[in-house]
């Protein structure tokens, strides 16, 4: 019950405005002492793998940015269910928001993929199924971003990128199961370095840390996306009026 | 420290991840930064334009 | 009578295909091209085309689809019909999975002659064109049904087709892997069924819910 209150609250795009606004700087915090932990356990005291040296410490970026690719669809996908059926304007702004967010680690994921795969399978790209779903969410995300700028009315927008979002939510699994069952059938012989049964723990908890740091990072961005775009959509409402004078007589 | 930098060897990589992963994340907070202050530029000037009309 | 009202959309297609043919038979035309164009591409060589075969039917048939696919909606949008539809007392999914099923029944005929006669072109055996049709069959709807989602999306917009195709070919992928994977195996004299098993799954999957996602699309396009 105080949970449905506090959403009830928070959907209301002045209040979650001022929310994000005053959750931002501890956030803040809590990425930089989580990522400093992450970096100094990933870089310096995680030991070097048996097979591949130091360069599997690639990982500890690479893994949490896919992981992000991931979570954020899903971030955005919930959204998308809010967005079309209550019609909740920060769940609208967050989808697209999302989106740009999801993008850019995806890319980023893809990038470090590729670094990762140079030294460990001698090219820059294979035709792994992970890489290649992942490529194929880089042009889903890419997709609703480009859907969301055709639209003129930013409302109608989010509501297609919404339609766009839940359809790419079914065909994800599927897309992905599908390129697994393919890469199987063509190239049997590829053995993937990343599936390992056990894991040190020295390696393991920058890992962890790192994929918190990077949700955490998620979130930071979010707030600050949404509230440029709850700015630019509220304008004409009494509170941003208040808002922006206050901003430039400060 | 040297040895730190050169990773076994895979420094060019491990470092060219990281610092990517690290300029990437900055430049995506820079813009909404950025875009935020031209935001409310934007604004204010529109709501000052805006306001005579309103008293009147 | 929403069985009704989709046999009416349905009809109306026919009717208007056969008052302008060549619209309907340019994309058959733009397949039997983009095929001609891989032998072209690679080397004449009759093992190397007879491998990609499969693929190439296939990645032809998707882009003719597309290609079928440009600006959908876009008449219908202008000249108000779509309107009415969503004014009418039917349902507005059946209508518009009738407006899409009708699109399909013109442009599936022709396709598959056509890649028939070009599969023994490309030295597909002849035993595995009964599976190759079988995918035709079972995967062009759903290229279609996904495509119309991703036209009427982009019905709205100035930008039309560019940007329906960036939405459209990542969600194409699975039907692609499953239908060539199919060809290839029966090409090979392997079994098909798994694959056309999967393809009838989304098969499925794609007839009961694309249109929901077409209708909610067209309203929000509507409504700009």
């Amino acid at each position: 019950m105080i949970l449905v209150n506090w959403l009830n609250k928070i959907a209301s795009p002045q209040r979650f405005y001022l929310f994000c606004g005053k959750w931002t700087p501890w956030l803040s915090l809590l990425f930089f002492i989580l990522l400093s932990l992450g970096l100094y356990g990933g870089l310096v005291t995680a030991p070097a793998d048996y097979q591949q040296g130091d360069a599997f410490r690639i990982i500890y970026v690479h893994v949490p940015a896919a992981w992000m690719s991931l979570f954020i669809y899903i971030v955005m996908a919930t959204n998308a269910v809010v967005a079309i059926i209550w019609r909740i304007k920060v769940a609208e702004v967050s989808i697209i928001c999302c989106a740009h967010i999801g993008a850019y680690f995806t890319f980023l994921a893809l990038v470090t993929g590729s670094l990762w795969g140079k030294p460990m399978w001698g090219t820059w790209w294979t035709w792994d199924a992970r890489l290649t779903s992942e490529l194929v969410l880089l042009f889903l995300y890419l997709g609703i971003i480009a859907l969301y700028n055709a639209y003129e009315d930013k409302r109608s927008a989010s509501r297609a990128i919404a339609i766009l979002t839940l359809v790419g939510v079914i065909n994800i699994p599927i897309i992905h199961y599908s390129v697994v069952w393919w890469n199987t059938l063509h190239q049997g012989a590829t053995v993937s370095k990343f599936d390992k049964p056990s894991i040190d723990t020295r390696m393991l908890i920058p890992l962890l840390e790192m994929g918190v740091a990077f949700s955490v990072y998620f979130f930071i961005s979010l707030f600050q996306r949404a509230r440029n775009e709850i700015l630019q959509r509220e304008f004409n409402s009494q509170w941003v009026k208040e808002l922006v004078k206050e901003k430039s007589n400060a | 420290m040297r040895d730190f930098i050169a990773m076994g060897g895979y420094g060019f990589y491990i470092w060219t991840s990281y610092a990517l992963t690290f300029f990437v994340l900055a430049i995506n907070i820079i813009i909404s930064r950025v875009k935020r202050r031209q935001i409310l530029n934007e604004l204010s000037n529109f709501h000052q334009t805006q306001a005579p009309v309103k008293d009147e | 009578m929403p069985e009704l009202s989709f046999f009416i959309l349905l009809q109306r297609e026919f009717t208007i295909a056969s008052r302008c043919t060549q619209q309907f038979l340019l994309p058959v035309f733009f397949f039997c091209l983009v095929v001609l164009l891989f032998p072209l591409g690679l080397s004449p060589s009759p093992e190397l085309i007879q491998t990609i075969a499969p693929g190439i039917i296939w990645v032809a048939t998707l882009l003719a689809v597309l290609f079928s696919l440009d600006n959908l909606f876009l008449e219908d949008f202008e000249d108000g019909f779509i309107e009415l539809l969503i004014f009418s007392p039917c349902s507005l999914p059946v209508l518009l999975a009738g407006k899409v099923s009708g699109l399909w029944l013109i442009i599936i005929a022709p396709l598959l002659a056509i890649s028939a006669l070009l599969s023994v072109f490309l030295g597909l055996p002849v035993e595995s064109l009964s599976t190759l049709m079988i995918s035709l069959l079972l995967g062009t709807p759903i290229l279609m049904f996904v495509g119309a989602i991703a036209a009427a999306l982009t019905t709205g917009t100035q930008q039309n087709s560019m940007l329906s195709t960036l939405l459209i070919l990542p969600l194409y992928i699975p039907v692609l892997i499953f239908a060539s994977s199919a060809v290839q195996n029966a090409a090979t004299g392997l079994s098909a069924s798994p694959q056309l098993y999967m393809l009838s799954a989304l098969l499925v999957l794609t007839l009961t819910l694309a249109p929901v996602a077409i209708s909610s699309a067209l309203k929000i396009g509507l409504s700009q």
